[in-house]
């Protein structure tokens, strides 16, 4: 025996998981829309994708060791995990230099100004979206056409998405009827042949991640069941109010960013609630931001907005809604 | 469906290794050192001085206040002295120290192994034999039964429940107990629900002991009213306040006690003492412990006498592997580190286990990702990171509004922290200073 024997306290034993495990489970999760994106878009969405992980995890690398002096801590993952979120936001014929920006502003602005992994109020990738969307409209709302544009970067033919065509139709007094012949059926939107943002498309791909992800216990369903069933009752209702002026439910979880950020982007750990009922609520004001947005915002799509506008409320959410105790309410049967 | 409780717990490697040793009998140790406090509550005071000859099951110490132990000598043989050693606590705490002579037990024990079933004691006089015979809580938490055998005025007690859960990991003990002493489990039981006036028992096995739960059923049907349950494997099964939600679906209220919901629990080798006080005059002496780890030799449960050092235990399993890097005193989840092998068994002694170096050592802390897995985990429905957060931060009154006194230290968010943060060892600081600030605000 060796002569030292540790003297700590309990437990003695730990979990399988530490915070590596859960970054790569999530990268693990995000592979097969990555391999549709590919199949649809090709050397595009290779050039997005590498762009933006490699970027970003170079950009934390570059801040933790020069300007916050402190050991990188790339390796845990959560980077490149930015890195790989930020490019299925984006269109994938964006030029290199601005998907520098992109993950400048994601790791820098929205990861460490404050402080690094657990410290940051806002979804990092989802800063980056929206300081590109701002700042480069008109290079962020261009999307490639499926299949055609496998071989094609930046020269590849763009279109509108669904979600724009049925927004400008629909405020141009065309009936509803009319615009569903102009966008993919719902099966093309199921398995993701539409214009839209890289990893956004495949709703059928992005469903598998999930699974993995709720299996793995890297996430719980609460979040994603949450916006979904609002976002559904919530345009349920508005369709069956008026059929020819508002979408129907199917139509908006598959089409634009929903599953997306359902599933990846509103579950990131330091931007979310930390227990059920303030996910359900954090959930259901997503749902309802979202389908304002869409139908009568500015913009075709809210998914991005919604979800940062909620990350906003987090911390609130985390000071009141307090998880169930035991033996608070005394139902005794 | 299997019962369990709804909120919380995790699913940690079970590692029962000894769960198919039958129970060796230990042998006699040259010396025994027999701790004063070895239960919750004050230490006894001792009755015999140095040079004193006694007998097995002779009392040695006597219960000093209302919540405190009798306590029995586990040998025969002469105390050499009174003095303070190192006890499974970690600290030097009183203790007799007695050098064996032989093995002679005090005339009044029966020590024949014929199952005695025939009850004829009252109800109050099975709770002063339970007082006498110095029984403790033998699942750990040491506390003395004869107390909650006596409900308070104005409460009444529906049903008694039997903990056979063995939630921890590596620990065998009340398993083997359940498969080889179930007669005078049962007949023990009978003697509590007599005592305690129930028609109604409930045992409490998790589910991984399917051997255990099918001997204790086809047992049952000759004793009336005790039923015996299956439960999910969900760790902290056997958690009293958990235990009791899953059996009976009632919530022990914050702070309170489980008589407060009409029921009592009582640890498996607490009933199995409770009939050998009771029925064979044998006061608690002795107890069933399992000594396990990956590199041991010969793991197995040992029935050992209390004041027996640690490394005889060991030594018994095949002696001190070279790769060890740590003893546990218990489970692996709620255990504590031992600082010496010679610290004696105590009353309390569930488990000896013996860890390989690689396994001692924590890992290397990150920040908190606010994966909010310790949350869902908790199963008291807490928020450990930020009881944690504001422990280091010392802001106790979070603390406290947070209820940090709910915490039962089971381990299971410092288990699930993919950060490895050490959550518990900031609420058990968190619990303390809170307790210490209530304390000063009621004077
Ligand atoms: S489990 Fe650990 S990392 Fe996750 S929220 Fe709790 S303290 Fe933070
Ligand atoms: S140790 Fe305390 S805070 Fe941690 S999970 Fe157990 S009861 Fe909850």
């Amino acid at each position: 025996m060796s002569k030292l024997i540790t003297v700590s306290p309990s437990p003695h034993m730990y979990g399988g998981d530490n915070v590596k495990k859960l970054m790569y489970g999530v990268v693990l999760a995000l592979l097969p829309a990555f391999l549709v994106s590919v199949y649809f878009f090709g050397i595009g969405a290779l050039i997005v994708t590498a762009v933006s992980v490699v970027s970003c995890v170079g950009f934390e690398y570059l801040i933790q060791k020069h300007l916050m002096k402190t050991t990188p801590t790339i390796t845990d993952g959560s980077a490149a995990v930015t890195g790989l979120l930020l490019a299925f936001n984006l269109p994938t014929n964006l030029p290199v230099w601005i998907i520098l920006i992109g993950a400048l502003v994601a790791i820098g602005v929205g990861k460490m100004s404050f402080g690094g992994l657990g410290n940051n109020p806002f979804n990092p990738a989802l800063v980056g979206r929206i300081f590109l969307l701002i700042s480069f409209p008109v290079q962020m709302t261009s999307f490639p056409k499926p299949i055609v544009s496998r071989t094609q970067y930046t020269d590849a033919v763009t279109g509108a998405t669904p979600l724009e065509i049925i927004k400008e139709g629909i405020s141009e007094g065309i009936p509803l009827s009319e615009l569903m012949g102009q966008i993919p059926g719902y099966f093309d939107l199921f398995i993701g042949r539409m214009h839209g943002s890289m990893g956004e498309i495949g709703a059928l791909a992005l469903i598998i991640g999930g699974i993995y992800l709720l299996a793995r216990k890297i996430i719980t369903w609460h979040i994603p069941v949450s916006i979904l069933s609002t976002i559904i009752v919530f345009t349920g209702i508005l369709w069956a109010a008026n059929p020819e002026a508002n979408a129907d439910p199917m139509f908006h979880i598959l089409s634009g960013g929903i599953m997306l950020g359902a599933i990846y982007m509103a579950t990131d750990y330091a931007t979310s609630p930390m227990t059920p009922k303030g996910m359900w609520i954090y959930g259901i004001g997503i749902g309802v931001i979202t389908v304002t947005i869409r139908v009568w915002g500015a913009y075709p799509e809210g998914v991005a907005f919604s979800i940062l506008i909620m990350n906003a409320f987090v911390p609130i959410i985390n000071k009141y809604i307090k998880p169930k105790r035991f033996g608070e309410e005394v139902k005794n049967g | 469906m299997l019962k369990t409780f709804p909120k919380g717990g995790i699913h940690p490697a079970e590692h029962k290794i000894t769960a198919g040793k039958p129970t060796e009998t230990l042998p006699v140790p040259k010396t025994a050192v027999i701790p004063l406090s070895q239960h919750l509550g004050a230490p006894s005071t001792p009755v015999v001085k140095k040079g004193d000859m006694v007998k097995a099951g002779q009392l040695i110490a006597k219960s000093s206040a209302f919540v405190s132990a009798n306590i029995h000598s586990s040998v025969s043989g002469k105390v050499t002295k009174i003095d303070n050693v190192i006890d499974t606590s970690g600290y030097r705490q009183p203790a007799v120290i007695i050098e064996v002579e032989g093995d002679e037990w005090d005339e009044k024990i029966d020590p024949g192994k014929t199952l005695k079933k025939e009850i004829t004691i009252s109800g109050e006089e099975i709770r002063k034999r339970t007082e006498e015979a110095g029984i403790v809580g033998l699942g750990g938490a040491t506390f003395p039964s004869h107390i909650k055998l006596s409900v308070p005025k104005g409460k009444k007690a529906e049903v008694l429940i039997i903990n056979g859960a063995e939630c921890e990991p590596y620990l065998t003990a009340d398993h083997r107990l359940m498969l080889e002493k179930g007669d005078e489990l049962m007949v023990g039981i009978t003697l509590l629900m007599k005592a305690l006036g129930v028609e109604k028992a409930m045992i409490g096995i998790e589910n991984n002991k399917p051997d255990a739960v099918d001997h204790l059923t086809s047992l049952a049907v000759n004793y009336k009213g005790i039923s015996v349950h299956a439960l999910k494997v969900m760790y902290p099964q056997g958690a009293e306040k958990q235990l009791i939600k899953s059996l009976i679906n009632r919530e022990v209220p914050s702070g309170a006690l489980p008589i407060e919901v009409g029921t009592v629990v009582h640890n498996v080798g607490t009933a199995v003492a409770v009939y050998e006080a009771v029925q064979k005059n044998k006061p608690l002496f002795e107890r069933v412990v399992t000594v396990s780890g990956k590199s041991l030799k010969n793991p197995g449960n040992f029935l050992v006498r209390i004041g027996t050092p640690v490394s005889e235990l060991i030594e018994a399993a095949g002696g001190m592997p070279e790769d060890t890097g740590k003893i546990i005193n218990g489970g692996p989840m709620m255990g504590k580190a031992l600082n010496t092998t010679e610290a004696p068994v105590a009353k309390g002694t569930s488990g000896i286990l013996v860890f390989p170096a690689s396994d001692s050592k924590r890992e290397e802390v990150q920040k908190c990702i606010r994966c909010a897995k310790c949350v869902s985990i908790c199963p008291m429905g807490l928020e450990p990171y930020l009881l944690n957060a504001a422990s280091e931060r010392e802001m106790w009154e979070i603390v406290e509004t947070d209820r940090v006194l709910d915490c039962m230290e089971c381990g299971s968010c410092s288990y699930i922290c993919p950060s490895r943060l050490p959550l518990l060892d900031y609420i058990r600081l968190g619990k303390s200073t809170v307790s210490k600030i209530i304390r000063s605000r009621k004077q």
